[in-house]
């Protein structure tokens, strides 16, 4: 995984509530056995004005002009900003990783569903919760504003605003310290094996029916 | 917090799963039991192989093939080469590392995860239950610790029999009272949804408590269960009692003999204390839940079958107001339209939330002897997992199913998500007991009402939404 410590990136609004995992991949994409290749498929149903298939060469379909993510001023964003509870619906992961295909590696919302954002720190993407007048503003900078970009730093916590205004915002300590590293879950749960195996034989002579087989 | 102090059951589970806290406000939480199926997986079990780890328990996995199987013509087994591919991988996957059970493609037992783990007693209480999909809240009906993850999470799961988690807070959704004749769990679970909202549940793991939640079968909890995560939370239960004990014996992984003893005695202690505190409570009242119809594209967009359509403008949140307007235009509904005004292209009876065995009696009871509408292009039974197809089978609802016009098909996911061949057209409108109707979710251009098995049924009947206790109504329901 990436590390991710500052982003100065362009952002692409996307004004709607309760954008969905099926909205951002279609589930026709998820019958791959790979974790790479989903950008184009971002947003499938939203971007293009045809139905998209997978294994397809997305370059010449008919696409909606007037999808935000088509226009041309927002291309080559990097952070992505939304509404609430982004990412609701299905645990595929195949969501953070369009995204994150599509070149997005930040998210800002006022509210995102649990599996979803759980599944962006596992790709380097950041997540970020700002209340909702923040959004509003935003919101209005962005459009208003061409060429809006922000600067996002982890390591401080804060988002900044070209205009000087910054953005402070929360997030675990868990998290920011995988993240500000692009540490491997596995290999740092794994330095625990011994305290895992411990803890798995207790449970199994104290409840033994938990491990039939 | 004091041990004395009176605990919630979601304290229990939690603090008997804790292997490790972490100085960075983690915890390591221990897994007991690893649902998979094919369209998560593939990816998390190729990780596992390119980092040469092995798994850490592969007798905590049970494995099978439901999104993409085809659900007739078994004969000419998968013919969609993506489809196949995946879930010869899933195979291959499970023939390399191994399983405590497999239910392939085919297999008598295999079904819809969510479906084959519980009746094979592979779900027990006082567990932690996780799967690469978000509906494993369903198994929540069992007092476990339920919720789906991601693939990385998956892959983490089988390298270290563990997962990387922080405590949620706590949510009483407390429902008193008796459910009146023609309303179900899954009334229930739109209403609560209805009324806290789809993010309203976010951080939350929502405990379901009260006198109807009691008088709910554990088939019931398990539909209720299953929609906790369209409310937002991470998960949903219900404490143990004596019908959840009854439903466990003598099903195939749950203990016996002395085991079955010691297992009950400690199950009956996972509940929540009296005096527990929540960091929130929500009550409802039975009796003023009706059959309810979402209207929308989002689970929280429901209303009762004898309401109306709502009118965007009467929405004071700008947000919420256009969300109503994108939603009535992709519905193709107009503002304050009666719900029962409403016509239907096609009826799907089935998903992890209603296509077991009482589902489809609830269903069959109201087909019986009727015929569904000639506006109705296609109506489908899709049984939950062989098990439960054979049931039905014996007790003769596939011919009540048949006779009224269904089509009676094989086990799988079908049209909950439309991966396979089952699935609407564009500007089709289905009345569905599954539990999203987000935009394309069963088909491209295609819209979903969310109901209740017995109002799929009604609608069917119809041809249009109607109140199944008017249809019904002089029978019991
Ligand atoms: S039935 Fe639907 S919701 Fe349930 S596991 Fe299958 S696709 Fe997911």
């Amino acid at each position: 995984m990436d590390a991710f410590v500052r982003l100065n990136g362009l952002v692409a609004p996307l004004d709607r509530a309760n954008v969905d995992t099926d909205a951002i991949i279609p589930k026709q994409f998820l019958k791959s056995i790979k974790r790479s290749g989903f950008g184009p498929n971002l947003f499938d149903e939203w971007r293009y004005l045809d139905v998209g298939q997978p294994g397809q060469d997305s370059t010449n379909r008919p696409r909606n002009p007037d999808f935000v993510l088509n226009q041309p001023r927002y291309q080559g964003a990097q952070i992505l900003l939304a509404r609430k509870n982004f990412g609701c619906g299905s645990s595929r992961e195949h969501a953070p990783w369009a995204l994150l295909d599509f070149g997005f590696r930040a998210v800002i919302a006022e509210s995102f569903a649990d599996i979803f954002f759980n599944n962006c720190f596992k790709n380097g993407i950041l997540p970020i919760t700002l209340p909702a007048a923040e959004i509003d503003a935003l919101f209005a900078a962005v459009s208003g504003t061409p060429g809006f970009r922000l600067l996002i730093d982890l390591e401080r916590q804060v988002i900044e605003r070209p205009d000087g205004v910054s953005l402070p915002f929360a997030i675990d300590d868990y998290r920011k310290e995988r993240l500000l590293n692009g540490w491997d879950d596995i290999g740092l749960t794994l330095r625990h094996a011994d305290i895992i195996r411990e803890f798995e034989e207790r449970r199994r002579r104290e409840q033994p029916w938990l491990f039939c087989g | 917090m004091s041990h004395n102090s009176p605990q919630t059951l979601y304290d229990k589970l939690w603090q008997s799963h804790v292997v490790l806290e972490q100085d960075d406000g983690s915890a390591l939480i221990y897994i007991d039991r690893h649902l998979i199926h094919e369209v998560t997986s593939p990816q998390a079990f190729e990780g596992l192989k390119l980092a040469k780890r092995q798994p850490w328990r592969i007798s905590s996995v049970v494995a099978t093939a439901d999104h993409n199987t085809p659900t007739n013509h078994w004969e000419r087994g998968i013919e969609d080469p993506v489809s196949r591919l995946q879930v010869e991988t899933l195979d291959a996957n499970i023939h390399e590392f191994g399983a405590l059970a497999y239910y392939p493609f085919k297999d008598s037992r295999q079904g819809i995860v969510h479906v084959v783990g519980p009746e094979n007693g592979a779900t027990l209480p006082g567990m932690t239950v996780v799967c690469g999909d978000s509906h494993t809240s369903t198994h929540g009906a069992f007092a476990c610790m339920a919720h789906g993850i991601g693939t990385s999470e998956v892959e983490h799961v089988l390298a270290t029999q563990c997962l990387v988690q922080k405590k949620s807070k706590t949510m009483l959704v407390r429902v008193e009272g008796q459910l009146r004749r023609g309303v179900s769990a899954k009334d229930i679970a739109l209403a609560v949804i209805g009324n806290i909202g789809t993010a309203g549940g976010t951080g939350y793991a929502i405990e379901f408590a009260g006198s109807a939640i009691r008088a709910l079968s554990i088939e019931g909890r398990m539909t209720l269960c299953n929609m906790a995560i369209e409310a937002g939370a991470r998960m949903g239960f219900v404490a143990v009692d004596q019908t959840t004990i009854d439903y466990l014996k003598g099903r195939p992984f749950a203990p016996k003999g002395d085991d079955w003893e010691r297992a009950v005695a400690s199950w009956r202690q996972l509940t929540s204390d009296e005096g527990a505190r929540f960091d929130q409570v929500v009550e409802l009242r039975a009796e003023a839940i009706d059959p309810l119809v979402t209207w929308g594209t989002s689970p929280e967009m429901v209303v009762s079958i004898k309401g109306r359509v709502p009118d965007p403008a009467s929405f004071a949140d700008p947000v919420k107001r256009e969300g109503a307007e994108r939603a009535l235009a992709y519905m193709g509904l107009a503002p304050n339209q009666s719900v029962e005004s409403i016509a239907i292209d096609k009826v799907f009876i089935g998903s992890c939330t209603n296509s077991r065995i009482e589902d489809l009696r609830a269903a069959a009871s109201v087909l019986k002897g009727r015929h569904v509408a000639a506006n109705v292009k296609l109506a489908l039974a899709v049984p939950g997992s062989g098990l439960v197809k054979r049931q039905a089978e014996a007790e003769g609802l596939d011919k009540v199913f048949i006779a009224a016009g269904f089509e009676w098909r094989e086990p799988g996911c079908s049209m909950c998500l439309a991966m396979n061949a089952d699935r609407l057209e564009p500007g089709e409108r289905c009345a569905s007991t599954s539990n999203r109707n987000f935009e394309g979710r069963q088909g491209a251009g295609g819209r979903t009402h969310l109901v209740s098995p017995q109002m799929a049924a009604a609608a069917a009947i119809a041809g249009r939404f109607a109140d199944v206790r008017e249809i019904v109504c002089k029978e019991p329901v």
